[in-house]
């Protein structure tokens, strides 16, 4: 992994399906069009409520991004974005199949990754993949690339942080393949090969006298 | 006399530094653990965040959109005197928070725990978080802010004192590599390891040690500073690096911070402050001046204080 080799692709949201068969892991993406915001919030209300969404979601974009906006409602009605971070994925596990079938989106883009079962098991049969943010406070950056708000959803019952933020986007990124077509994931490979180096950091270290109930004991596994 | 507005005004400026402007100690500290970073991907994120700091101030844009906890520490002068007293200074600062959140803007991450209204200020029931401390001989007011994530990176572990400093080691590096592994901890970051007092003490003072002391700075004590050193660079040994890829940078730099504790145990807690290290301080002066910094200063030697008087 010490000579990966990236490239710099730049899709036109909503994206199409052969734009996302040449994307492979750890290539670096921005984005032209449009996105839209949604996590637990909107998860809860669509998949858990079957409430019917406040927009078309298949005809706006499908793009959905795991993220809440630093943003303000001004006096006149308008909006002000400065800053946009993503939140970490793995928490929106349980509701992805059923939002993939209802939103008919073909790229997350969020912090962190899902787990890996979830690419061969809902991202794979649904043609989608996973982009992760970089670093991963580029608030600054992705906030740069948002040309306009065109929209608003449910801000009322959810709040700035959790509404429907429909954005009108230029070379927004950058964002980093975690998850192709295929479901090879970019930090099940970091994993990997952390993994090799974990025991030898041990050695030598005892248990503590009192131990913790816990749900994972391997050290080469994931909390998440 | 120190006033409400002042506070208020002084508070609002802190903040949006904080939000902006990633301390120089911190940039310089990513700086050099890119130097030795050899594994393309992290530097890849580490050039992204450095990009990421510069367009934060050429745009006057926040860096990093999760506002975390924007919370206050003060330490007031013995001798210093607020015009309505620490009421009215709570209030500016509370108020200061919910200015800032709608100018900024900063993103209203504060809701209820249970029904998860928001208020879209950042304000509520005991938010912002203010903690106090007092330096003697003095007539100023220092305000410091800080903004950290809280979602990962942190732990706490009664340990005993036949665990010894291998079972902080081993805790430590617990602690980095379930957080650090597709980085939760949003790492490399600057490590506040708080060691002994009661459980809750010693909660709050690993937190400030993370976020109240600033990259480079050791412990006055040699032993405590020679640890703090072999954690940053069991720290760095792990393999890990930004988001979790390959690499040596899970670490910029590790503050160790002990309390008095009970004689059968010695609790632990390790808590990470992230890529985006907000915090800025303004020192409001008795006359009403104010001075602008990023150095808490809050460790003092008297706040670290063991003697009776």
């Amino acid at each position: 992994m010490s000579n990966f080799r990236q490239k710099i692709v730049r899709l036109q949201a909503p994206v199409s399906d052969s734009d996302l068969k040449q994307l492979e892991i750890g290539d670096v993406v921005y984005f032209d069009g449009v996105i839209y915001t949604g996590r637990e919030g909107v998860y809860r209300k669509i998949v858990d409520e079957q409430l019917t969404p406040p927009l078309d979601l298949s005809k706006t974009s499908n793009v959905n991004f795991h993220c809440s906006p630093a943003a303000a409602v001004q006096a006149d009605g308008s909006y002000t974005v400065g800053a946009v971070t993503a939140t970490a994925s793995f928490r929106f596990s349980k509701w992805m199949q059923k939002w993939f079938d209802i939103s008919g989106c073909k790229v997350v883009i969020g912090k962190g990754g899902m787990p890996v079962e979830d690419y061969s098991q809902v991202f794979v049969p649904t043609g989608a993949v996973y982009l992760t943010t970089v670093g991963y406070g580029t608030g600054a950056l992705l906030g740069r690339g948002i040309k306009q708000v065109l929209d608003v959803h449910w801000l009322e019952e959810l709040g700035i942080a959790q509404a429907i933020w429909v954005l009108d986007v230029a070379e927004f990124g950058p964002f980093l393949v975690e998850s192709d077509l295929d479901g090879n994931s970019l930090f099940e490979q970091s994993n990997r090969a952390i993994d090799e180096n974990i025991e030898s950091l041990y050695k030598g270290l005892k248990e503590p006298a009192l131990r913790r109930f816990g749900e994972t004991t391997q050290r080469t596994d994931e909390v998440i | 006399m120190i006033t409400e507005n002042s506070i208020q005004d002084a508070a609002l400026a802190i903040t949006r530094q904080a939000a902006i402007r990633i301390p120089d100690d911190y940039r310089n500290g990513i700086r050099n653990i890119r130097e030795t970073e050899q594994n393309s991907l992290s530097c890849f994120v580490l050039d992204t965040m450095i990009d990421n700091w510069d367009i934060a101030v050429a745009d006057q844009r926040p860096m990093c959109a999760d506002t975390g906890l924007p919370r206050y520490y003060v330490k007031f002068g013995n001798e210093v005197s607020i015009k309505g007293g620490f009421v009215a200074l709570e209030r500016a600062l509370r108020r200061a928070t919910a200015e800032a959140t709608q100018t900024i803007p900063l993103r209203p991450n504060r809701v209820h725990p249970l029904t998860r209204e928001d208020f879209n200020n950042n304000v509520g029931a005991r938010a912002p978080e203010i903690e106090y401390s007092v330096e003697p001989d003095a007539d100023w007011l220092d305000i410091t802010t800080v903004h950290k994530g809280g979602l990962f990176g942190t732990d706490y572990r009664m340990l005993f004192p036949g665990d010894g400093w291998d079972g902080v080691k081993k805790m430590f590096l617990d602690t980095m590599i379930q957080f650090g592994r597709r980085g939760l901890a949003c790492q490399p970051a600057i490590v506040g390891v708080g060691v002994g007092g009661s459980k809750d003490a010693c909660m709050v003072l690993g937190k400030q040690a993370a976020c109240l002391r600033v990259v480079g700075d050791r412990h006055p004590d040699p032993k405590i500073a020679e640890l703090e050193d072999e954690l940053k660079e069991l720290g760095n040994q792990i393999g890990m690096g930004p988001m979790g890829f390959v690499g040596n940078s899970m670490v910029v730099d590790c503050h160790i911070e002990v309390a008095h504790t009970h004689t059968g145990g010695m609790p632990v807690s390790i808590h990470s402050f992230c890529l985006s290290s907000r915090r800025a301080v303004v020192r409001i002066n008795g006359n009403g001046d104010t001075e602008f910094r990023t150095d808490p200063q809050w460790f003092t030697p008297y706040h670290r204080r063991e003697e009776l008087e």
